[in-house]
């Protein structure tokens, strides 16, 4: 029971990262890719809709998390206290950015936002990767289950590590150009004209960045974290998850050369989809591996709540997700197609 | 203030004090704009279409800001109260994350159907969207108030492992008679602030002879939908919540009443001033008896003072309980007058000439505000000792891993975030109301 939690919670913070990867990217390549005024309303518009409904995914994965593992989400949350609060204050800043920079109409209000728009969205891209980082690194949980990492420490790896140490940096800045990509191939699929071409060339260019970082981080990981190789060698069938993820990042550069903005992105969307289920993949059974002890880490055994709870969590669980899947059908079906410069709105 | 423990009570108590503030607007006005796009789609014209996208531009600007503090509400049960989130996590992990699996998405899909699709949708799509957020929003009131219902009156667990709780019943806990009367008590009470805003903007219009027919259709709505909600929250919601209290948390309600003698036929305290240094109750002006009938129904009935508990079992800030309490009733009784005198003057229409009425209700718009604030911290403080009444210590709920100095930090950093908050908000929003129904809002058409 635990590991069917496991996979869903997986799979829902997957889809987060997708879905609001794209508007998070789209954040990051703001400035560079829109230079009018117009062309940033484009931008903003081509999320409109949408950013707030990708957002509910972080927020019905973390509820999801906190009653299939409670003890994971206490000991995690009050462990990552410092950037959860400042991940926190991005969100804050970033909702209110979309929120309220056009109800202005003046020459300082509108830069003030698109401003505070890229930076927040830029650096929860790195505070996320990060926090992939600390997952697979391990965190130095003691007997009880608990743990407190500060910032940053000597930015090493070893009995004390803080939230980014030079190897949580490398996941984040993968992250970070990871999501950057994406979200100029969603605002080259949903513009038209000078910022299509020009979000179309971010994309090509940052695609060689996420190539490297990939590979960098990736080997890098195996002698981190020694359980992921052991994993995919154990159990060979897991190997279809990085293959998936190669596979994508393939079809961004194929489809990237022959104008497919729809292929390009669909590549991008297996790409991330499948780098995190590796990553879940290769720490399983672990929630949170432990730096300290491997016998405090956190697993799908003793950090799940009780087997009655989670069966009937699946009762509600799985209408109240269909559900959800069909308002978004809904939604990006209503909102199909290119951003327009004038339309609706209040 | 130097634990850690304080730091972190403060810290949730700030953070959801100001959370609140937005949702309690959204949730009535959702049920508002429900009525007037009802109107709009029974062939009453472009008038209540106009009034209903002038509302959902407001609706839209607390939506955001409610969106934005309400993110911090859910992870603070992990980041600052993390011995409570393990040991009842196997219970209220249902609820929350029901909240967004039910109401969340639900919301968010909707609300942007209901802000950019009004062409593509057409009059009754439109109208099924705003029916959506309308109902996403109570989704949302129902799972919040039911985690909270689980913490004054806790039903449906089991002893689990590491001192913690499993879940026993999840119908159980759904249906927790606590429930029953918090839920609609709260979200009436959303409804009495969402009508008095209504009829304090149309006030405003009226009073400074602007936007005139929009103003006199927001007065009539707000007054007589005000109404009917103020009156709801007397009877039989409020009464009955008092009652529940008085059966499950005695000692709450004695301390909510500054009732430090177990008597039969006690009295209502009007005004009064707790003092507990001599454990009795300043200058009071009360009402006899009147405490036995409300609780029991018989004048002559014995109702337990502070007296009748150890120290160990009362609520630790007495005072601030007191006040937070009878401000509640106070306004409440005083919106009923206010309320019920208006709806009175509205025959004939005499009220949209009565300037001192309408004065009246243009300046009550902060007070709903105030008393549904001093409703939940009657009921936060009513709760104290216990974080889950009867189970769990506040003082045993907090994270051990996050001391005082981080914890001051971060609530230091929402003061700051806040305080920028408050001063974009007022500025918008003014500006809507400013610009008024007519035309497309206050930066028409430049929304991003």
């Amino acid at each position: 029971m635990g590991t069917l939690w496991f996979c869903l919670v997986a799979a829902m913070i997957a889809a987060y990262v997708v879905l609001d990867g794209f508007d998070l990217g789209a954040g990051i390549v703001h400035l560079v890719a829109a230079r009018t005024d117009a062309e940033r309303r484009l931008v903003l518009r081509s999320i409109g809709p949408f950013w707030d409904g990708n957002e509910v995914w972080l927020l019905a994965a973390g509820g999801t998390l906190y009653f299939a593992f409670p003890a994971l989400y206490a000991s995690s949350f009050s462990g990552f206290y410092l950037p959860l609060m400042i991940v926190l204050w991005l969100l804050i800043l970033r909702g209110i950015a979309i929120e309220f920079r056009g109800h202005v109409d003046s020459p300082t209000w509108r830069p003030l936002w698109d401003a505070v728009f890229s930076l927040s969205s830029g650096l929860l891209a790195i505070f996320f990767g990060a926090a992939l980082g600390n997952v697979v690194r391990g965190v130095p949980l003691d007997a009880d289950g608990w743990f407190f990492e500060p910032l940053w420490t000597d930015f090493r790896l070893g009995p004390e590590p803080g939230i980014i140490d030079w190897y949580t940096i490398l996941v984040g800045l993968l992250a970070f150009a990871a999501l950057a990509a994406h979200g100029a191939l969603w605002v080259a699929l949903r513009t038209d004209g000078g910022l299509r071409d020009r979000a179309r060339r971010i994309g090509r260019l940052v695609w060689w960045g996420v190539a490297a970082l990939t590979t960098i981080v990736t080997l890098v990981t195996f002698r981190v974290q020694p359980s992921v190789p052991a994993r995919l060698v154990a159990q060979r069938w897991g190997l279809v998850f990085p293959l998936l993820a190669l596979a994508g990042l393939m079809v961004m550069r194929i489809a990237r050369g022959r104008g497919a903005d729809r292929r390009a992105f669909a590549g991008s969307c297996v790409y991330l989809a499948g780098m995190l289920a590796s990553a879940a993949f290769g720490v399983y059974p672990c929630l949170l591996p432990a730096v300290t002890d491997p016998a405090y880490a956190l697993t799908v055994h003793n950090a799940a709540a009780a087997e009655h709870g989670l069966r009937v969590g699946l009762v509600w669980w799985i209408p109240g997700m269909a559900l959800a899947v069909c308002y978004f059908a809904f939604v990006y079906r209503t909102f199909a197609g290119k951003a327009r410069p004038e339309g609706e709105g209040y | 203030m130097d634990s850690a423990l304080g730091v972190d009570r403060l810290h949730f108590a700030f953070t959801i004090t100001y959370h609140y503030l937005f949702p309690q607007l959204t949730m009535g006005l959702a049920l508002l704009i429900l009525i007037l796009k009802t109107q709009a789609l029974r062939g009453r014209g472009e008038h209540y279409n106009r009034a209903a996208r002038f509302w959902t531009r407001i609706f839209a600007i607390n939506f955001a800001m409610g969106v934005v503090t309400g993110i911090p509400m859910e992870f603070q049960f992990g980041t600052n109260w993390a011995r409570f989130a393990r040991a009842a996590g196997g219970v209220i992990g249902q609820t929350l994350a029901m909240e967004g699996v039910f109401s969340f998405f639900l919301e968010s899909s909707f609300l942007g159907a209901l802000l950019f699709g009004e062409k593509r949708l057409g009059p009754r799509g439109h109208w099924v969207a705003a029916f959506l957020v309308f109902l996403g929003s109570w989704i949302s009131g129902f799972f919040i108030v039911a985690t909270n219902a689980f913490m004054q009156h806790p039903v449906g667990y089991l002893p689990g492992a590491r001192d913690g709780l499993d879940l026993g019943s999840l119908w159980a806990l759904l249906t927790n008679p606590w429930l029953r009367w918090e839920y609609p008590h709260v979200m009436i009470g959303s409804v009495v602030t969402a009508s008095t805003v209504m009829a304090s903007v149309g006030a405003f219009y009226l009073v400074s002879g602007r936007h005139t027919a929009h103003g006199r259709t927001f007065v009539r709505l707000g007054v007589i939908i005000g109404l009917a909600a103020a009156l709801l929250m007397l009877f039989p919601t409020g009464d009955r919540q008092g009652k529940m209290v008085a059966r499950h948390q005695p000692a709450t309600l004695a301390a909510m009443e500054g009732l430090f003698r177990t008597q039969a036929g006690a009295p209502v305290v009007l005004v009064g001033q707790p003092d507990l240094d001599r454990l009795r109750l300043d200058n009071p002006i009360y009402v006899p008896r009147m405490l036995s009938f409300l609780t029991y129904s018989r004048w002559q009935a014995e109702v337990k003072g502070l007296d009748a508990f150890s120290a160990e079992e009362w609520p630790q800030n007495i005072p601030l309980l007191y006040y937070a309490y009878h401000i509640m009733v106070g306004l409440g009784t005083i919106f009923i007058a206010v309320l019920a005198l208006a709806a009175w003057r509205l025959r004939g229409g005499r009220l949209y000439v009565s300037r001192g009425l309408l004065w009246t209700l243009m300046l009550m718009l902060p007070f709903p505000y105030i008393a549904n604030t001093a409703g939940w911290l009657t009921a936060e403080l009513g709760r104290q000792p216990w974080l889950v009444h009867g189970l769990m210590r506040t003082m045993d709920g907090n994270s051990p891993s996050v001391s005082a100095g981080n914890a001051l930090f971060t609530l230091i950093g929402f003061m700051g975030m806040y305080t920028v908050l408050s001063i974009l908000f007022v500025v918008l929003v003014y500006r809507e109301i400013d610009h008024g129904p007519e035309g497309g809002g206050a930066a028409a058409g430049a929304r991003g």
